[in-house]
C-alpha cells in the first residue's frame, strides 16, 4: 500500500448519450444500411457493448460516393475558399465546445486514458480544423503550384488508435482544398466519427460534403474499388496499405498512405537523462503504444545503457495502468482482443528468441484487454521484436557505440516513420536528422504533434504527407492537371 | 511530531557502484557526520586534493536538464486529480510539513509569539489539525518563539549567514549562525553565496556550507540556493549536488525575497538530485521549496511530485518541508471544507500573522 494512495477520480460518462444503434451518414442524414450485417462496438476496458453499428455494403458506399459527387459539383467546389473556411472554423468551434463529450466517448470506445483524449486528442482535433480553415482561402499562396484546384471525391479509411484525430487529419485538409469525402472509421472505434457527423449537421455543412460509412475490411475495399473515387487517403497497417496500392494500380486514383513504423529513439551518453527517460515513456507508453510513430526501439549508447534502463524501469513502476476513465490513469486498455493476441504473440517470440523480458508487475483489471508496460533488453537487430511493429506497450532496447552505428541501426528497418535523438549537442542533432530515413525526427522530445508540421513516412511507412503546407499538396491538382 | 528531532537516517540500500552517470564512484562512508566534509568529498570525487577544478569537473559532469522536458514533466504531474481520502491525507501531510515563516524587517516579539501560538494550534475550531513542522524566523527572534513553544514538538528554524543576500564576510556569516544556534534554533536555514557560485568558485561555496554545518552543531542545516538567481536548471542541479556534498541536511529553493521562488520544475530537479544522491551514497537529504506556494492545490501538486519522483520515503516532514506563511490558512480552510462539506471563508481561519500588515 503506497503512502500516498490516489483515490479513484473517475470522469463522469453522463456527458455522453450513446444511441443503441447507429445508421450511416450519407447526404447529410443518418440512413439505414441496405443489408449489411450490423456489428457491435465494445468498451475494451470492460468488454461492455456500447452500441450496434451498421455495416455499409457496396451499394451503401455507392450511395455515399454519389452524395459526395453531387455535393462536390453543385456546392463545395464552387464555393469560395473564404466560405469553406467559415464552415471549417464553425466545426472547430463546435468541437471545442463539445470537447468533453468527445473525450469521454473516445475513451469509452477506444480504451485510451481520459487524460490523453482530453489533453491531447480532442485539442489537436480542433487545432487541425482551425489550422486548415485558415488555409482554405489562401491556397494560391501556399506554393502548391499554379492554380490549385480540388481533386473531387476523396475516399478515406482511418485506424482505431486515434479515431477522431485521424478523422481530423483526413477531413480538414480535404475540405479546406474543396474536396468532398467518404470516410470509413475503424470497426472497433466508430462512435466519435458518428458523433462528428452530428457536428457536421450542427454546423449546417452542406449535405454530402462529409459522408461517414461504417464497416470492416469489405466496406473499405468497396471505397477503394469505387470508380467514382478520385483520391484515397489511408492510415493503417502496411499490409492493408499494400493491398490498396495493388487495387488502384493502373487506375487514375491518387493515394496517400500512412502505414506502420518501428521508430528508433536514440539516447546518447550526453543526453539529459531524466528527460530522455520521460521521452522513452512518452514514445512507447503513450496511447498504450498504439502509435504508428511510436519509439518502439530504444537505441542507447552502450556506455550508459545500464543506467538508462535502470532509470526507465524505476519510472515504469510509477505508471498507473487501469480504468481509462480515471483521470489519474497513464496507460489504458488495449483496443481489442485481436490486438492483445498479437502483442502477446510477439512478446512471446521475443522471450523465445532470447531477449530479456521485464514488466512493471502492476495489477491489471479482471475484465477487458490489458497488457503491462514491458521492456526487452539484450535485443538484437535480428530479433522479431526489433523488426516487426508490435503496436503495444512494449519497447526493445538495443545498444550502439558511435553516432554512425546509431544511424545505421536506426535505418536498418523496412519502415521509416519516426525517430528521436537525445543529446545536448546541437550539431549532432542536425547531422543525425540529415542521415535518418524517417519522416519525422524529434530532438529531445517525442510524440509531439502539431497541425503545422507535416507527417508521413519513408519506405514501407508509406508516402505522402499530412499536416502543414505539404499536407495540402495531396488534396489539390495544379497547372494543367486534369 | 515524532521523528522531528531525530538525526538518525532511515534504513536505505547500501551504497552501490551506481553514481551519477559517467562519474561512477564507490563509497566507503555512511553518513555526513562521520567524516570531515573535505575528506568525505575527496572520497566521493575520487581525488587526493579537493580543488575547484576537481569540483568543477564533477559538477559539470552531471547530466544536463532539458528545460522543455523538465517543465513538461512538472506540468504532467500537476494534472493528477487528488480527491476525497487522498486529498484529506495530503492536506494533513502538507500542514505537518510547513515551516511557518515570518521574515520581515518589521517582525516584533508579539508577531513571533503569535506565529508560534498558531503553530501549536493551527485551527482552534478543530484540535485534530496537525501542527506545522517548525516556525521559521530571524535568529534574534528565536527566544520569543521558544517562550511559546518550549519543547512541545514544533521546531524552531532560524535563517542565518546574512540572509537573504548572503553578502557578508565568512566570519560574520558563521557568527550569525552560532548566534542563532545559541538562541536555541533547532534548524538553520543558510543562504549560499550565489555570486561565488555564478563566478564558478564552487570550492568557496563548498567551504562556506561545510563551515556553516560545523557551526550548526546538532541543528539541521537547510541550504538555500536561491534558484531564482541561479536561473538555469543545470545550475539548480549543480548547486543541489554541491550542497549535498558539503553536508547540507536539506536543499531549499529560495529566500522568498526573489521571484521566481519555489516553482514546481525547480523542485522536480531538486527531488531528482536527492533521489540520485541516495542511490550514489545511501544518504537521504531533505527538500524544501519556499516562497510562492499559497494554495492547497499547489501544495498537493508538490506532494504528488515528491511521491512520484523521489519516492514515498520523502513523504514526511523529516525529509520534505514547505517554506510558507499564508499556505497554512488555505490548507486549514480546505480541511474545514472536507470536514463540514461547506466553504467558510478567511474569517473562519484564525490568523495571528496576517500578511501585508
Amino acid at each position: 500500500m503506497p503512502t500516498f494512495e490516489y483515490a479513484p477520480a473517475p470522469e463522469s460518462r453522463a456527458v455522453v448519450d450513446i444511441a443503441s444503434s447507429h445508421g450511416l451518414f450519407i447526404g447529410g442524414e443518418f440512413v439505414e444500411a441496405t443489408g449489411g450485417k450490423p456489428f457491435k462496438t465494445v468498451n475494451p476496458a470492460t468488454e461492455e457493448v456500447l452500441s450496434e453499428v451498421s455495416e455499409a455494403t457496396a451499394d451503401d458506399v455507392d450511395a455515399a460516393v454519389r452524395a459526395a459527387r453531387s455535393a462536390y459539383t453543385r456546392v463545395w467546389s464552387r464555393m469560395s475558399g473564404a466560405d469553406r473556411g467559415k464552415y471549417l472554423y464553425r466545426i472547430a468551434r463546435i468541437l471545442q465546445e463539445r470537447a468533453r463529450e468527445f473525450a469521454v466517448l473516445e475513451t469509452l470506445d477506444n480504451g485510451k486514458p481520459i487524460k490523453e483524449s482530453r489533453d491531447v486528442d480532442i485539442p489537436l482535433v480542433a487545432a487541425h480544423f482551425f489550422y486548415h480553415a485558415g488555409w482554405a482561402d489562401k491556397l494560391g499562396y501556399a506554393a502548391l503550384g499554379e492554380n490549385p484546384r480540388p481533386l473531387g471525391v476523396v475516399g478515406q479509411v482511418i485506424p482505431w488508435n486515434f479515431p477522431l484525430l485521424m478523422l481530423a487529419w483526413k477531413v480538414a485538409p480535404a475540405l479546406a482544398c474543396g474536396n468532398t469525402v467518404v470516410l470509413k472509421p475503424a470497426e472497433t472505434t466508430p462512435l466519435t466519427a458518428l458523433l462528428f457527423a452530428e457536428v457536421c449537421q450542427q454546423a449546417e455543412l452542406p449535405p454530402g460534403v462529409v459522408n461517414i460509412v461504417t464497416g470492416a475490411g469489405a466496406t473499405g475495399q468497396a471505397i477503394v474499388d469505387h470508380p467514382g473515387i478520385d483520391k484515397l487517403a489511408f492510415t493503417g497497417s502496411t499490409n492493408v496499405g499494400k493491398m490498396i496500392a495493388r487495387s488502384i494500380a493502373g487506375t487514375r486514383k491518387k493515394a496517400t498512405l500512412e502505414l506502420g513504423g518501428k521508430g528508433a529513439n536514440i539516447i546518447f551518453d550526453d543526453a539529459p537523462v531524466d528527460q530522455a527517460v520521460e521521452g522513452i515513456v512518452n514514445g512507447i507508453f503513450f496511447n498504450q503504444g498504439h502509435v504508428c510513430c511510436a519509439g518502439s526501439r530504444i537505441l542507447v549508447q552502450e556506455n550508459v545503457a545500464d543506467e538508462v534502463v535502470r532509470r526507465l524501469k524505476r519510472r515504469l513502476t510509477t505508471l498507473r495502468v487501469g480504468d481509462p476513465m480515471d483521470k489519474n490513469t497513464d496507460v489504458g486498455a488495449i483496443n481489442s482482443r485481436a490486438q492483445l493476441t498479437r502483442i502477446e504473440e510477439l512478446t512471446a517470440a521475443g522471450a523465445a528468441e532470447g531477449a530479456e523480458r521485464w514488466d512493471s508487475g502492476c495489477e491489471l483489471p479482471g475484465t477487458g484487454f490489458w497488457f503491462r508496460p514491458t521492456v526487452f533488453t539484450d535485443v538484437s537487430q535480428s530479433h522479431r521484436i526489433a523488426q516487426e511493429e508490435i503496436f503495444g506497450p512494449v519497447v526493445s532496447v538495443l545498444t550502439f557505440r558511435t553516432p554512425g552505428e546509431a544511424v545505421a541501426k536506426a535505418n536498418n528497418t523496412p519502415y521509416g516513420l519516426s525517430a528521436g535523438i537525445w543529446t545536448e549537442k546541437g550539431s549532432r542533432i542536425l547531422w543525425m536528422a540529415d542521415q535518418l530515413r524517417a519522416g519525422v525526427v524529434w530532438a529531445n522530445t517525442f510524440n509531439k504533434f502539431d497541425p503545422t508540421s507535416p507527417f508521413g513516412g519513408y519506405k514501407e511507412s508509406g508516402y505522402g504527407r499530412e499536416g502543414g503546407r505539404h499536407g495540402l499538396e495531396a488534396y489539390v491538382k495544379t497547372g494543367g492537371d486534369q | 511530531m515524532t521523528g522531528l528531532a531525530s538525526r538518525s537516517r532511515p534504513e536505505v540500500p547500501a551504497p552501490g557502484s551506481v553514481g551519477p552517470p559517467r562519474r561512477p564512484y564507490t563509497l566507503g562512508v555512511s553518513t555526513a557526520t562521520d567524516l570531515d566534509p573535505t575528506a568525505r568529498a575527496r572520497d566521493i570525487l575520487g581525488v587526493s586534493r579537493l580543488t575547484n577544478s576537481a569540483l568543477t569537473g564533477w559538477l559539470h559532469g552531471l547530466p544536463g536538464v532539458d528545460q522543455v522536458g523538465c517543465e513538461a514533466r512538472a506540468a504532467a504531474l500537476s494534472t493528477r486529480s487528488i480527491k476525497t481520502t487522498s486529498k484529506a491525507w495530503a492536506i494533513d501531510t502538507a500542514i505537518s510539513m510547513i515551516d511557518l515563516t515570518t521574515l520581515e524587517g518589521a517582525d516584533t516579539p508579539g508577531k513571533v509569539r503569535g506565529l508560534a501560538t498558531r503553530a501549536l494550534v493551527p485551527d482552534p475550531s478543530d484540535l485534530s489539525t496537525p501542527s506545522p513542522a517548525a516556525v521559521c524566523v530571524y535568529g534574534d527572534m528565536v527566544p520569543f518563539a521558544r517562550e511559546v513553544i518550549g519543547d512541545r514538538g514544533v521546531n524552531i528554524a532560524a535563517v542565518a549567514t546574512a540572509f537573504p543576500s548572503g553578502r557578508a564576510s565568512r566570519a560574520v556569516k558563521l557568527a550569525d549562525t552560532r548566534d542563532a544556534v545559541e538562541n536555541g534554533a533547532d534548524e538553520i536555514d543558510m543562504v549560499i553565496d550565489r555570486g561565488a557560485f555564478l563566478a564558478g568558485d564552487y570550492l568557496s561555496v563548498f567551504r562556506e556550507i561545510a563551515e556553516t554545518k560545523e557551526a550548526c552543531g546538532d541543528a539541521r542545516l537547510k541550504v538555500i540556493m536561491e534558484t531564482g538567481e541561479l536561473v538555469t536548471y543545470d545550475n539548480v542541479r549543480r548547486a543541489s549536488w554541491l550542497s549535498m556534498l558539503a553536508g547540507g541536511d536539506f536543499i531549499k529553493t529560495s529566500t522568498g525575497k526573489i521571484s521566481p521562488a519555489a516553482t514546481l520544475p525547480v523542485t522536480l530537479v531538486m527531488l531528482e538530485a536527492v533521489r540520485d544522491w541516495r542511490d550514489a551514497t545511501g544518504e537521504m537529504v531533505g527538500v524544501k521549496p519556499a516562497g510562492g506556494i499559497r494554495t492547497s492545490k499547489d501544495a498537493i501538486k508538490f506532494l504528488v511530485t515528491v511521491s512520484e519522483v523521489a519516492g514515498e520515503d520523502w513523504l514526511t516532514n523529516e525529509w520534505f518541508r514547505f517554506g510558507a506563511s499564508s499556505l497554512l490558512n488555505d490548507l486549514v480552510l480546505q480541511r474545514q471544507k472536507m470536514t463540514t462539506g461547506a466553504y467558510s471563508g478567511a474569517d473562519y481561519v484564525a490568523d495571528d500573522a496576517p500578511s501585508g500588515y
